[in-house]
Parts: structure tokens; sequence; C-alpha cells
């Protein structure tokens, strides 16, 4: 098995450019890769496209912030691709003002056209959306009297993704509802970057265990 | 239309929230939504054991840690530390809305903007106010067995939330099974209401003097028991 550089947060950083579409494992900031994000933030970039379940929580009342929130606070971001706002008053705010542009996506139609994206498939008929807003624009078709909606496959530049171990190799485990949507980001982008909290030998995990298999990883970060 | 009048708005909350507990039976997977809905998990009734999915990847979610024993990577779907049961599992978001679109999820229990007597539901959008985003309620409602929306009988302004039409955007169409209010239990049929409980103080007059849409009144409709 070939071993996968291991970079610094802001060498992983470094990898990601104006213009950009990132997705960015979490659900609500919870597994996501923190390291690195922090180290994007620093760069400051603008002019990028999220596509992650939502724009994390950031509560001006408590001060709670967590996961993609402070880059949404900085403007990395001219265009988002997310199931839910709700918890990010910063975000409604700069929708609003048009600053950002907000594609909203039924979260379990997200899941599937990033699948979609990574197995190979031009897309998904899904029930969900049908007879709602969320159908303008699209194909429907009628399978056995039952309409569904045609989803397209969402693909990304750079994935940033957060497992919780990983082998050199870039086998990866994730931890908890912390997995959420990484594993399927892990296959739907270009460039793969994993975060993780332990890295063991190549051998060390149990090929029965792993959750994304190393040929999705091109770099990790420790 | 008569005066609307409440009692006290946590009280009502709690009340809809025990009512909504009684639907289960030991072995369904139920979906809880944010607020409301998340309070009838503290509400099952003794001897009865739900299986309670959460889309952000937990099946077997359990109670909220003790102080002190949070676990960052175990939250529920409002991001609050959570729990797994013995015996329960996780799994990625596309495998867990298979479980929710697959038909595998018993019962979903959601919050309510807007519900008409054809079962159209509106909770995740009021245009130009309040744009919080779906999250994983269209697929949830369109998933699901069965449907409860659970919600206060009224708007702060006094307008009921049952419709004849619903006007907001909608997030399913034609899905929703049972309502569940402060004032009563109704089930969606054919294009009306059925009442099937009203809690005590209110009435099934008081019920259809305040409400504008077609609700019908069943058979056995009778007060509400929460014990």
């Amino acid at each position: 098995m070939v071993e996968k550089p291991i970079l610094t947060a802001a060498q992983a950083a470094e990898l990601v450019q104006e213009g950009t579409t990132v997705q960015v494992g979490g659900f609500l900031g919870c597994g996501s890769p923190d390291k690195i994000l922090a180290a994007l933030l620093a760069r400051h970039l603008h002019n990028l496209t999220l596509v992650c379940n939502d724009t994390a929580v950031y509560d001006p009342r408590t001060g709670r912030i967590n996961g993609v929130a402070p880059l949404i606070l900085d403007k990395a971001f001219s265009r988002v691709i997310v199931s839910h706002i709700g918890t990010n008053a910063e975000t409604q705010r700069q929708m609003n003002s048009g600053e950002l542009c907000v594609e909203l996506v039924p979260q379990g139609t997200l899941a599937e056209r990033i699948r979609a994206a990574g197995y190979g498939l031009g897309g998904i008929l899904t029930p969900t959306g049908v007879g709602t807003e969320v159908e303008q624009g699209k194909q429907k078709l009628v399978v056995d009297g039952r309409a569904y909606l045609l989803e397209l496959p969402l693909k990304g530049d750079i994935a940033l993704i957060k497992a919780k171990k990983a082998d050199k190799s870039g086998n990866l485990i994730f931890s908890k509802s912390a997995r959420n949507f990484n594993p399927l980001m892990a296959m739907a982008c270009t460039v793969v970057i994993a975060e993780v909290e332990e890295i063991v030998e190549i051998g060390q995990l149990d090929p029965d265990f792993i959750h994304t298999p190393s040929l999705f990883v091109d770099y990790l970060v420790q | 239309m008569v005066q609307t009048e409440t009692i006290g708005y946590a009280e009502n909350k709690e009340i809809i929230a025990r009512r909504i507990a009684r639907f289960f039976k030991t072995g369904d997977v139920v979906n809880l939504g944010i607020g409301l809905p998340t309070l009838v998990g503290n509400y099952i009734p003794k001897g009865v054991t739900v299986i309670l999915q959460s889309e952000n990847g937990v099946l077997g979610l359990g109670p909220s840690p003790e102080p002190g024993m949070e676990d960052k990577d175990l939250t529920n779907a409002g991001s609050l530390p959570a729990t797994i049961l013995p015996g329960g599992a996780f799994f990625d978001s596309a495998f867990s809305f298979g479980i929710i679109r697959g038909g595998h999820v018993d019962f979903t229990v959601l919050g309510v903007l807007e519900v008409d007597q054809e079962g159209n539901l509106a909770n995740y959008k009021i245009p130009g106010k309040m744009i919080p985003g779906m999250g994983g309620a269209m697929d949830l409602v369109v998933g699901a067995k069965k449907v409860i929306a659970a919600t206060t009988h009224f708007e702060k302004s006094g307008q009921a939330k049952l419709k004849r039409s619903c006007s907001l955007p909608l997030t399913a169409v034609k899905e929703v099974d049972f309502v569940v209010t402060d004032l009563g239990v109704f089930e969606v049929q054919d294009g009306h209401f059925l009442l099937l409980e009203w809690f005590a103080p209110y009435s099934p007059e008081y019920i259809l003097a305040t409400c504008d849409a077609d609700i019908v009144v069943a058979p056995d409709c009778k007060q509400a028991e929460l014990d």
C-alpha cells in the first residue's frame, strides 16, 4: 500500500484556491475538519462555493460558533449548497442582502446527489420535493404511478473531511454521528483531504471495519 | 369566530408531547423533529420501547448525557449532545435517508407553520421573513409511514394553524396523517380533519367555532386521556 502525504492544516488550506467548490463534512459542526477550516479562515479567501449539510452554528446571543460558520462570517463563500441555514444568523443576513447565493436542497437529496457523483450515476430519482418549490426547473418522471424528481450529481473540487482514525495509506474510520456526509464527499471530489485524530501504521486497521478505503484519500492532516 | 384563548404555552406543548407519545408501540422506529417534537421523547409511556432514529446518522438515540459526559462526536439532529442506547447503530447521511425515504421509519413527528385538510404541510419557510431551510423535513414527511404534525393550535395572532389550504411554501403534499394540538387530536381524511379527541377545558364546539377548516367530529370522539 502507498503511504499518503501527511500535511499540516496550513499546507492543506493552501490547496484551496478562489473559485474552488469545497465539500465540507459535518452536521451542525459535528464531524467537521476544524483544524483545516481554521487554516482556511486564516487565508481569507473569497468566492468559494460550499457544499455542506448546513452552514453550522453561529448564535450571536450565546457566542456559540462552530464548523464552517467562521468562514461564513469572513465571507469566504459566494454560493452555498446546503439543506439548512437556520442556526447561522449570518447566512440569512448575507442571503437577504444579496451577498450570498443560497441553494437549499432537502437533506436526503443532498446526500444522494453527492453519493451519485461518487458512484458514477447520472442522477437519482426521489419523491422528495414533488409538489413543492424544490421541483422547479427539474425533470419529473412517473415510475409505477409515482412521481419522482430527477436530481443531478453534485461533484466538488476538494473534499475537506474529518475522520477519527486513519492508517498511513489513508483508510478511514469515522466516529459516531461525526460520520454524516464525510464518507460520501470522499467519493465525490477530485482531491480529498482528511483531517484525522490518529494515524496508525498500514495493517493496523481491520479491513472489515474501514468506512472509506484508502483509494479515495489524497492527503491526511493530523 | 369566537375569541381564542390558550393556557400557558409551555404547558400546552407538554400536553401535545404527552399525547403524541401515546401513539407508539414497542418496536416502532420514530424520528422526532427539532423543538416541540423533541419533547415527545420525554413522555414515552412506561412499558413501551421505541427506537429513535436521528437523521444525522443514529438509530437508538438515547437521552442527553450527564453534564461532563458529552462526546463531541455524538449529537442529535439539533446539534445538542446526545447518547446512544445499547444495541444502537451509526451510519452515514445517505444511509440515514435510505432509512427515512425507504419507508423504514414508522412515525415522524414534525413542527408546523401551517397544515391543511388535504394533508399538506408547510413548515420550512416564510418567504421574505424566515428561511431556515428544510433540512431533513421534506424527506421525513415523504418517507415515514405515518406523519404526525405537532403544534400549538393557534398562532400568536390567534389564527388557527389548521387551514383549508396552506398559503406558505409546502414541505410536502398530502402526507400528513395526524395533527395533535393543545386542543385536540385530528386525523386527516379525504379533504377534512376528523376530530378524534379533545383536551379539557376545550370542547368539539369550541374547536369547530375557532377553526376555519372543514372539521368532522368523529362519532366516537372523546376527551383525550394522557396517562
